[in-house]
Formats: structure tokens, C-alpha cells, sequence
């Protein structure tokens, strides 16, 4: 041990790993990503729930009416799912201006904070997928094949191509996600078994397989995320590579850090804004950060840095 | 040296390409298979008012269930996984609680998509279904007073009217009740207060019990003033030309 402690970084400082100070409040203020995540999560679950079944209201209005895919704040404020408006509308019917108002507000507000914000803050499905990642590095389970993230694009181009051919909005016909959020607001059927397949499939088959390599609704909100206003920022010279933020990073392949000293900040749309690299980085290196518009004429691509993954795994 | 290289490159490029294109292919068949099943898992469904037809339905509705939570009597529900109703989507079971057509159609109201359509304006238009009598299990028809679908009907006489039947030789007189089509909604409210076991008089999506009978049928009686007595010459279709040699019995010659 004494060994990594002297390693030294690129930067000339010793690598070391976090240490908390003793204490609940250091801690508490450490994993607050995690800590408001998981209320995020449970929150608009609550919101919905209880503005369904509990009559939470205000002025006579629900809280939050509807689900994930369409709803609406005080019965006044439309939101929608901006994919499965799209899948609608390349299905080919008209669709009401309501939804359309509901999706671009949605569109906006995740430009704004990042696009897979959606997946680590609000998606009930991340509760699964973190579930079977946390049990998967305790039990030390390998991946039973590889699959490569992009094939999440692929599947949202065929959710596309299919809705367009069938007539169907193609995802939300088979979404574990819209399944699940109906199932826990509307009445429980067998929509669990698909929660359980996930469980399942990233536990034992593929690690962050269903979230990271197949989720069309991911895709989409990739892509929306490489342009987003909020971004994770990096400050290349304090970086000693100690590699942790790596470890727990459930996209590690968005840490290309010779891109990000380069920049300043993780460009990567799959980048979830889970915050995980912010709690465990001993160098507060990593931060929320607005995207200073004038930077982007200087953003550079680089090729993933293989090298120093190499040097940390 | 190069050549090959590259050669070896262009390959598992479209090797690449090829096995991608397969896995998208038979994966997006497979998927089309679940969705269409899906779709069409049962055309019974009854739908909220104001439901466009079942195809444009299923390709608006957007899952949502703001029409379930809108509704005043929890009439709606919003189809599980477990359902054999297409998944996600809103229908009503009319024996439980069947739609009591509120003025101001609710639920067609909180849909954002229009798969509702706000086209509909009085709750009186909506064709949600069809009422149904079994008249082997309806007890006015056999011969009992009973009528109890006629005096709930919210379209009372217009929708389900009653027909007296005299009595005949060792018969009861009866009030037999009618459905009429133009103008049942479909509510339910007939079906969810007939007092049998199961119930006479139920609702059903309209084309799986209505016929067509076709425009060629002319009944006089009932369009008078329509149809006005002149003779009117039909177009009449061309006769194919005969083979020469079938006249030849009738020809001078023999």
C-alpha cells in the first residue's frame, strides 16, 4: 500500500485516495448527488402517486397529474416525453398542440441540465439497474458478452423505423420503463417480470446493460445531452489519475480526461450527471459547471484515451 | 503489405456493418411481432368517448392515463401488462362502472394527444359501443315487466325504446326493449342496471355486431320523397361478344 500512496501524477502530486472526515454531516454533504437523486427519483414518484391517489392538490388542481410519458403541473403546465412524442409523430397523425407544448418545455429543461439528467434523477428504472450494479461488484460478476454502448442508437433508430412502419409508437409499447411507472401509479399486472428481467440481465449477463447499451429513451437523451447547458467540469491540472472516479462512473468511457483537460469539461451526451465522480474525487477536480457558450469553437476530439484506462484498471 | 491491410480493414468494416444491420433486422422483427400482437390483442375494448378509430387509437395515445385520473367515477382504466387489452391504454368495463356522460366529457378533455378527439362536442355523439339485447335471457322479453335498461337509459326512448307486444293466445302481453343505434353512446349504464346474473343487454364496439346492409337495397317505405317513381335507365354493364359459331342453328342456311 505505502507503494500507491507515493505514486505520484502527471501533475507531480502524490495519487491518494478520498478520505472523509469522521462524522454523519461529512458524509451527508459528500454523497449529496446520491442523497438527491434518490429523492428526486422517489419525489416524482411521490408527486404522481400521491396526486392520483391521495388527492395532493392546490387550488383545486392536482399536483401532478398523469405519468412519465404525458402529464401536467396544476392542470395548467403540459409535459410530455419528447421521444414518444417523436414516435408518434413519425407514425404520421396529428398530433394535439398541447403534447407538442408538453415535449418542447421537457426538450428544454433537459438541454438545459443535461440530457441523461433524466436518467440518473428521474427514470424509476435507475433504482433497478444501480441495485443490480451495486449487488454485481459485490458478488464480483463478470460480463457474459460484450456489447458495445452504441447499440443503444441502433435500437433508437429501429424504435423509429419500426413506429413509422407499424403505426405504433414501437417503444412505448414494450418500454420496462413506461411499465413500470404505470404499473406502480395505475395498479400492479405482470409489468414486474420486466423489471425483474433487467434486474437479472444486469446483474448477472451485462453490467449497466439495459441503461447503457439498450435504452432508446437513453439514446435519445444522449444526444440531446451533448449539447446541454450544464455540463461536469474538469479541471485538468489538479487531476492526479488516481483513477477512482473511473471505478464508480456507470459511463466510464465519458472520462476521456485528456479531452476534458482539453475543453474543460466532459463533453460525452452519456454522461448522466449522477454526480458519483464529484463524491469520490480527492482532488475536487470534478464539478457541476454551466457551459460557457464562447468554449465551444475551442472543443477539440480527441480519440478515447485508452492509455490511461489502461493504467487504471 | 498495404493492400492486404487495408483489404483485411474494408472487410471487417463490412463484416461490421453486415452483422449490425442482421442483429437490428431480426431484432426490429421480433419487436414488430410483439408490438402488432400487442395492438391488436383484443379488438373488445371499449374505449373513453370521443376515441378515434382503434388503429389511429392505438398510434396517438400516449399512455399517459390522465383521462383514468380525470374521471369522476372511476369509470376508466388503464390497461396493465397483465390485461388483454392493448397495453397502457384506456377502456372501461361497463358491468362495473359504466360511463355516466358527463356534459363536459373530463376525460377527452385531459387527453393531450387527441387520440380523444376534442372534435367531439356533446357527450350525446360519443359511439363508445353498441348496446346489445340477449332476448333468450332478457327478462321483458319473456314476458316479465321489467324494463329497467329502458328507464336507466340517459337517452331514454331516443336510444332503447319499448315495443308493446299483445298478448296472444296463452301468452303474457310484453314490453319488449329496443336498442336503436343512432343514437345508444354506448355507455353502459343499461348493461351495468339489468338485473339478470349476467347481464341481457350488454356493450359491445359496434362493428363486431353491426351489418351493413348496402347501398344497391332501395326500401321504398322508408324513403319517401327520396325516391321519386320515374323510371331511370340503369347503365347496363357491356355483354361480352359471343364466339362466333354458337348462332349458327339460327342462321338461314339450314
Amino acid at each position: 500500500m505505502p507503494a500507491t500512496e507515493q505514486r505520484l501524477g502527471p501533475n507531480g502530486k502524490p495519487v491518494r485516495s478520498l478520505e472523509l472526515a469522521p462524522g454523519l454531516w461529512p458524509w451527508l454533504v459528500n454523497y449529496r448527488h446520491l442523497l438527491l437523486r434518490r429523492c428526486s427519483q422517489l419525489g416524482v414518484l411521490l408527486l404522481f402517486f400521491g396526486s392520483a391517489h391521495w388527492s395532493w392538490a392546490l387550488l383545486e388542481q392536482p399536483l401532478l397529474s398523469g405519468n412519465l410519458s404525458s402529464s401536467s403541473i396544476l392542470g395548467l403546465i403540459p409535459l410530455a416525453d419528447p421521444f414518444a412524442v417523436l414516435q408518434i409523430f413519425v407514425t404520421q397523425h396529428v398530433l394535439e398542440q398541447e403534447v407538442v407544448l408538453g415535449a418542447a418545455l421537457v426538450l428544454t429543461f433537459y438541454w438545459i441540465v443535461g440530457g441523461r439528467a433524466w436518467c440518473s434523477w428521474v427514470c424509476p428504472v435507475n433504482l433497478v439497474e444501480d441495485l443490480a450494479s451495486n449487488l454485481r461488484n459485490r458478488l464480483k460478476i463478470n460480463n457474459a458478452f460484450h456489447l458495445p454502448r452504441q447499440t443503444k442508437f441502433i435500437v433508437l433508430i429501429v424504435a423509429l423505423l419500426l413506429s413509422a412502419l407499424t403505426g405504433v409508437a414501437a417503444f412505448e409499447w414494450i418500454s420496462p420503463i413506461g411499465v413500470m411507472h404505470r404499473e406502480i401509479l395505475f395498479g400492479i399486472g405482470l409489468g414486474w417480470l420486466s423489471i425483474i428481467g433487467i434486474f437479472v440481465f444486469d446483474l448477472l449477463v451485462l453490467r449497466h446493460g439495459w441503461c447503457g447499451r439498450l435504452c432508446p429513451l437513453g439514446a435519445f437523451y444522449s444526444l440531446v445531452g451533448k449539447y446541454s447547458l450544464l455540463k461536469m467540469h474538469f479541471d485538468g491540472p489538479t487531476c492526479t489519475h488516481c483513477g477512482d472516479c473511473i471505478k464508480v462512473c456507470p459511463e466510464p468511457q465519458v472520462l476521456n480526461l485528456n479531452q476534458a483537460t482539453t475543453i474543460g469539461y466532459i463533453k460525452s451526451g452519456d454522461c448522466t450527471h449522477c454526480g458519483r465522480c464529484i463524491s469520490v474525487c480527492p482532488e475536487d477536480t470534478l464539478a457541476f459547471n454551466w457551459r460557457s457558450l464562447n468554449k465551444q469553437s475551442q472543443q477539440i476530439n480527441h480519440p478515447l484515451d485508452d492509455n490511461y484506462r489502461r493504467k487504471s484498471s | 503489405m498495404k493492400t492486404t491491410l487495408s483489404s483485411k480493414a474494408r472487410r471487417n468494416f463490412l463484416v461490421g456493418i453486415s452483422q449490425t444491420s442482421a442483429l437490428a433486422v431480426t431484432g426490429g422483427l421480433l419487436w414488430s411481432f410483439i408490438i402488432k400482437r400487442e395492438a391488436r390483442a383484443m379488438p373488445f375494448a371499449l374505449r373513453p368517448p370521443g376515441a378515434l378509430a382503434e388503429a389511429d387509437f392505438s398510434a396517438l395515445c400516449i399512455k399517459c392515463g390522465q383521462c383514468v385520473l380525470d374521471c369522476p367515477y372511476d369509470t376508466l382504466y388503464l390497461a396493465n401488462s397483465a390485461d388483454s387489452i392493448p397495453i397502457g391504454t384506456p377502456y372501461f368495463i361497463p358491468r362495473e362502472i359504466p360511463c355516466y356522460m358527463c356534459d363536459d366529457i373530463p376525460c377527452m378533455n385531459a387527453c393531450p394527444t387527441g387520440a380523444l378527439s376534442p372534435t367531439l362536442e356533446k357527450i350525446e355523439d360519443a359511439r363508445m359501443g353498441l348496446a346489445v339485447i340477449d332476448i333468450e335471457n332478457c327478462l321483458s322479453w319473456q314476458g316479465l315487466r321489467c324494463e329497467i335498461c329502458h328507464r336507466e337509459c340517459p337517452l331514454k326512448d331516443k336510444a332503447i325504446s319499448v315495443e308493446h307486444h299483445q298478448r296472444k293466445l296463452s301468452k303474457h302481453a310484453m314490453f319488449v326493449p329496443l336498442v336503436h343505434s343512432e343514437a345508444c353512446t354506448g355507455c353502459g349504464i343499461c348493461e351495468k342496471a339489468c338485473p339478470t346474473d349476467e347481464a341481457a343487454i350488454k356493450v359491445v364496439q359496434a362493428d363486431l355486431v353491426q351489418g351493413a346492409i348496402g347501398q344497391h337495397y332501395r326500401l321504398g317505405w322508408k324513403q319517401e320523397g327520396q325516391i321519386s317513381q320515374e323510371f331511370k335507365t340503369v347503365p347496363i354493364p357491356e355483354q361480352p361478344v359471343e364466339a362466333t359459331g354458337l348462332d349458327y342453328l339460327n342462321e338461314g342456311d339450314l
